[in-house]
């Protein structure tokens, strides 16, 4: 027999309705990324209804432009894996770094014009500042493009059936042919399509989910029923059905430990240093029309995100009771099957949907997932492409090329970019939950870059020196000691403990050599500072004078505080 | 001051225009297409999901309508605004 090109036997059957509505979703990305180049006359249109993004535009494409496979395969994942410890993510971590960046940060890189982390690296502490953390940026997004591609490619495999190394091809072709038509030139635009793409997805995938496992006391009866039957492989149920103290998820057994290694390792250093210096998503509120609305992006986006948890760790939950393979794996098994051959926690959502969505639905989230994926690589190759081809390229390298030459350069950045992050997916495939993996990477990356960067706002005698002793040493630190537990004999901690240690390291490293370094060394002058550190921008930079014309609950604080309230709820009903 | 509406650029209109058109398959899927209500437990799920989403498309399309984006037609775009991210 010939080989057939796609296999009989695929983990996910589509059929042509799924494919439509896959191939329905891409014309319109397509079509709006066309008609944005094709209107440069018309631009106005586009402009100004860019430019007066309501908040709620904003807010969305802002939590949108995460939601991918961090948010869907991480979280749930995680949540098949451990149950609800895992909502800290969010009303311990994401939650009150994006109330904080509203309230605190973004006045001030609004105010200041700052566009990137290496743009405010380079004037606030100079050139090895700049070099050593567009270094570090391009790194993460390249390692950071080979996870999403990797998700990519276990949907792709899933649906198609190939091998996962020529799925891997097969996905980064796809991305590369997105980027070349355009799929970027209306980010924000696809964002919040996106968003109701997966919301209108997840939806009825954990509704119906929850039905078929009898409700939410159906889950937590059937949880509670596999981890007494598997003492000791299954995480203690009571440890899953409620996020306090959460040991699952730090992996220390003393649950005051736990809790600060929440609070601290995994709410204060990863989720600020995330949320406050991602410009990927700074960025979508940077678009809005005013310092307030970019202030109200961050908050508004905090009350859709607060629910998520629900469509994401909620179905991983019900993957662990309903799904075979699952609760086969959760059990000690080794099932087969899956994207890469051995059914893996990363599977939970794809394998859920599989069970209990019927065709029409299927292609709704299908669409859903890919577009995620694809559009979240895709930032991150650009953010690559960008940081490559002027701060490092055009500033290190080869200076004063005419404009073409760092065109034609970004285009083969894309390119190489692309292809280099086929091999860092594998990296991200030998995990069996990509979230230890990604909080691995950011411990690594964002938690010394958010200490310098927030040491380096609020103190103005923080020399150029510490600036870049501070980020190498914080990444260093971060390093040895995850080398140390993972191929040493220093410690061992399950969950993401390991990654929340080391980012609490990175941190303090960075912190403790940034202050002992600028005492012995030359700080800049105070007018040089201005726009860069708080204390040196003059209020007006950062207040909107209209701000108190608005009504109460359209004004930044306000909003904040409901949220937070909110949030303290969540985690007490929880 | 004479204007024009934002129009197929409204993003109200984007939304409201893809899950319309999502609502009208899933629902024509639902009377027509195999339910697999082993699956889903006895829901018609498709159905009622196609029902939903041209409820929260047309309420998408109806707002742009009642409440459109005007552009005043002297306008002329500030180019430092990047409306899309980098």
């Amino acid at each position: 027999m010939v080989p057939h090109l796609v296999m009989a036997d695929t983990l996910i059957k589509a059929n042509t309705a799924d494919y439509l509505i896959l191939a329905i979703y891409f014309c319109f990305v397509l079509g709006i990324g066309f008609m944005v180049k094709r209107n440069v006359s018309d631009s106005a249109d586009f402009f100004l209804s860019g430019r007066s993004l309501p908040a709620w535009v904003t807010g969305l494409a802002f939590i949108s432009a995460n939601l991918g496979a961090v948010e869907i395969m991480g979280m749930s994942a995680t949540g098949a894996e451990i149950g609800l410890p895992t909502t800290h993510y969010f009303w311990i971590g994401a939650i009150p770094a994006m109330l904080f960046l509203g309230v605190v940060m973004m006045p001030f890189y609004y105010g200041s014009k700052v566009r990137s982390v290496p743009e405010f690296m380079l004037r606030r502490f100079g050139k090895p500042a700049h070099l050593v953390n567009s270094l570090s940026f391009a790194l993460a997004q390249l390692l950071i493009a080979g996870v999403n591609l990797y998700l990519l490619g276990s949907i792709v495999h899933a649906l198609l059936g190939l091998p996962m190394g020529v799925t891997l091809v097969v996905a980064a072709a796809i991305v590369l042919s997105y980027i070349t038509l355009g799929g970027l030139s209306a980010a924000i635009y696809n964002e919040v399509l996106q968003f109701f793409v997966i919301v209108a997805s997840l939806l009825p995938l954990t509704l119906i989910g929850l039905h078929r496992v009898g409700g939410w006391k159906g889950m937590e009866d059937k949880i509670t029923a596999a981890a007494d039957a598997h003492p000791g492989v299954i995480t203690p149920a009571h440890q899953q059905l409620d996020s306090w103290p959460g040991q699952a998820l730090s992996g220390f057994d003393n649950s005051f430990w736990s809790v600060i290694g929440i609070t601290f390792g995994l709410g204060f250093v990863l989720s600020f240093g995330y949320w406050t210096t991602n410009f990927v998503e700074v960025q979508r509120a940077m678009a809005s029309e005013s310092i307030t609305a970019a202030r109200k992006t961050p908050i508004i986006g905090a009350f859709p995100k607060m629910f998520v948890p629900f469509l994401t760790i909620v179905p991983g939950m019900i993957a662990a009771v309903l799904v075979t393979e699952i609760a086969d794996l959760k059990a000690g098994g080794h099932p087969t099957g899956g994207a890469s051959g051995d059914v893996k926690y990363n599977d939970a959502m794809l394998l859920l949907m599989r069970d209990v969505l019927p065709n029409g639905l299927l292609g709704l989230a299908i669409t859903g997932l890919l577009a995620a994926f694809m559009a979240g690589m895709a930032a991150n190759i650009s953010a690559f492409n960008t940081v490559f081809s002027y701060d490092l390229y055009g500033d290190y390298l080869v200076k004063g090329k005419p404009d073409e030459h760092y065109l034609k350069v970004g285009r083969l950045a894309t390119v190489a970019a692309t292809v280099i992050a086929i091999f860092t997916a594998s990296i991200a495939g030998s995990f069996s939950n990509v979230m230890d993996y990604l909080q691995t990477l950011f411990g690594f990356f964002n938690a010394p870059l958010f200490a310098t960067f927030i040491l380096g706002m609020f103190w103005k005698r923080m020399t150029p020196t510490a600036g870049w002793v501070g980020l190498v040493s914080g990444t260093i630190a971060a390093v040895t000691l995850w080398a140390g537990s993972k191929f040493g004999d220093w410690f061992t901690l399950p969950g993401q403990g390991l990654a929340f240690a080391a980012a609490s390291t990175a941190f303090v490293v960075d912190i403790v050599l940034s202050v002992a370094v600028s005492m012995v060394t030359q700080p800049k002058p105070d007018k040089e500072l201005v726009g860069l550190v708080y204390s040196e921008t003059p209020k007006e930079m950062r207040t909107d004078p209209d701000e108190h014309t608005l009504p109460l609950f359209s004004r930044p604080l306000p909003l904040a505080g409901v949220a937070l309230a909110m949030v303290v709820v969540l985690n007490a009903i929880f | 001051m004479a204007g024009h509406s934002a129009g197929a650029m409204d993003v109200r209109n984007v939304i409201g225009a893809l899950l319309v058109v999502y609502g009208v398959i899933l629902t024509g899927m639902g009377f027509m297409a195999d339910k697999a209500l082993d699956k889903t437990g006895n829901i018609n799920a498709n159905l009622i999901a196609g029902l939903a989403l041209l409820l929260v498309g047309g309420g998408f399309l109806a707002w742009a309508k009642l409440k459109p984006i005007v552009i005043p037609d002297d306008y002329v775009p500030d180019p430092d605004a990047h409306p899309h991210g980098q």
